[in-house]
């Protein structure tokens, strides 16, 4: 990147283009196994968003005091506390919500997005870009988490955004939403087979999205005689 | 030239140390009290669903003992646990053992069971357990109500060789496609009574439950504290047994 910071494309690429759960398919294990309803789903992805902020925000404090052979491992080191303090944080105010997601908090050192993003990106740049990279990127992971939560709780028990209640205190309890009364349960979309058939099909639907984005724009482009666009995918930063 | 690139970086990695323990060291500090009042509330929580306010006025989580160790194996028990007592004027009315079905599908259930004084069942709910989502995960009171059915049961009601599943020929329900584990969960509930019975006798417990003054334990061993509260309400989660 040029001096002239562009945070529009930082947000799209964290977002949509470069999204972490649909395009780098990065942290897929957190993806697949806690995304069983909406809050599991956005517990999570709050979480990894706070994780990657912060440690997006003290590699980029410290890059200049970093050399090339100590980076790793203190972009380790930053994203493992981190990650404590945001379990015992979770342990402290969801207690609950800290039950259930269990293994996969502390797990979140092990996205592999966070270190990614602390090397790619923060360990290069000044700290707002660095700070609004973060953001994107957690916030892109999130969403995609919770649209594969929602899609699974529908599908799975027929409810949508039921147990709120753990994340938002008692007065989230009457967010449940029932689709369906009676719902038999879809057994296949809360295993976790569902979670890769839905993150599956969403994937398609960004892939779809993308190309009549693009047709739209070949077609609006119509009037110039020689198309000399390249065509780039996967974008290099 | 060598060395001193080493002695850079380590100081550097050194410093990083520091400062991130620090974080860590002062959001533990930070925390610390609220996580031991969550993890409290959580454990008392699963007590009280089983023996409510109304039927004890003492603290159930602190009037507690180790199950004796000869007994473990009735309630499938592989490193102990705690029998809580409830009582109302210094008598006792109930007491809440854990116990561990060792054989369900996917491994164990971890349960906790309440038997009253007169031998029938105040209770029963289970902790963690690992069983199939929408088959076998219907003994959560989450689920289904299918726990609430041991309320009131004992052993002479039905007989000893009744309490098994329906398909064994015994009276309790099992899950459409789900045997295994109602059949897990009915046979540790009743071997729970057994070892009622056989605890009763033992002249350890039966100190501890006449005792009319309410004990309350001296600070709880670190070991022991919280031996419910790590695993109360736990679902699905992993197992670390």
């Amino acid at each position: 990147m040029v001096e002239a910071v562009n945070y529009r494309a930082i947000a799209k690429n964290g977002l949509w283009s470069n999204n972490v759960g649909l395009v780098q398919l990065l942290g897929l294990c957190p993806l697949l196994a806690v995304t069983g309803s909406v809050v599991n789903a956005l517990g999570l992805g709050l979480a990894t968003l706070l994780v990657l902020v912060c440690s997006n925000l003290a590699v980029s404090l410290v890059r200049h005091n970093m050399s090339d052979t100590i980076r790793l491992p203190a972009s380790v080191m930053v994203i493992a506390a981190f990650t404590t303090c945001i379990e015992l944080l979770m342990k402290a105010f969801t207690f609950e919500l800290y039950q259930i997601l269990g293994i996969f908090i502390p797990l979140i050192v092990t996205n592999c997005s966070i270190l990614g993003r602390a090397d790619a990106f923060a360990s290069k740049n000044p700290l707002l870009p660095s700070l609004v990279d973060g953001v994107m990127m957690g916030l892109g992971f999130a969403l995609v988490l919770v649209a594969v939560g929602a899609v699974r709780e529908v599908l799975g028990s027929g409810t949508l955004f039921a147990d709120m209640h753990l994340l938002f205190g008692e007065a989230a309890r009457a967010w449940r939403i029932t689709l369906f009364d009676n719902y038999a349960g879809f057994l296949v979309a809360v295993l976790p087979p569902g979670a890769f058939v839905v993150t599956g099909f969403l994937i398609a639907l960004k892939t779809a999205i993308d190309s009549a984005l693009e047709k739209r724009q070949t077609a609006a482009e119509k009037p110039v005689v020689v198309r000399d666009r390249a065509r780039v995918t996967g974008r290099v930063e | 030239m060598l060395i001193t690139s080493v002695r850079r970086n380590s100081i550097a990695l050194g410093i990083f140390a520091l400062v991130t323990s620090g974080i860590l060291a002062s959001t533990l500090l930070a925390t610390e009290e609220r996580i031991a009042t969550a993890e409290r509330r959580a454990a008392e929580q699963a007590l009280l669903e089983i023996v409510p306010r109304e039927r004890h006025d003492n603290d159930m989580l602190s009037d507690r003992l180790p199950v004796p160790e000869s007994l473990w194996p009735l309630l499938g028990l592989k490193a102990g646990g705690d029998i809580h007592i409830a009582r109302t004027d210094g008598e006792w009315v109930a007491i809440i053992v854990p116990a561990v079905a060792p054989d369900g599908y996917s491994g164990n259930i971890k349960m906790i069971v309440g038997i009253n004084r007169d031998g029938s069942l105040a209770g029963v709910r289970v902790l963690n357990h690992q069983e199939t989502p929408g088959l076998g995960d219907k003994v959560e009171l989450k689920k289904s109500d299918w726990i609430l059915g041991y309320n009131g049961k004992s052993l002479n009601n039905p007989s000893v060789d009744q309490w098994k599943v329906k398909k064994d020929q015994g009276v309790f329900d099992q899950f459409t496609g789900a045997t295994i584990t109602p059949r897990a969960v009915v046979q540790q509930v009743k071997r729970s009574l057994q070892f009622f019975e056989a605890a009763k006798t033992l002249p350890v417990l039966k100190a501890r439950l006449q005792s009319t003054a309410t004990v309350q334990e001296k600070k709880p061993s670190p070991e022991r504290s919280g031996t419910l509260s790590s695993e109360s309400a736990t679902t699905g989660g992993n197992d670390h047994g």
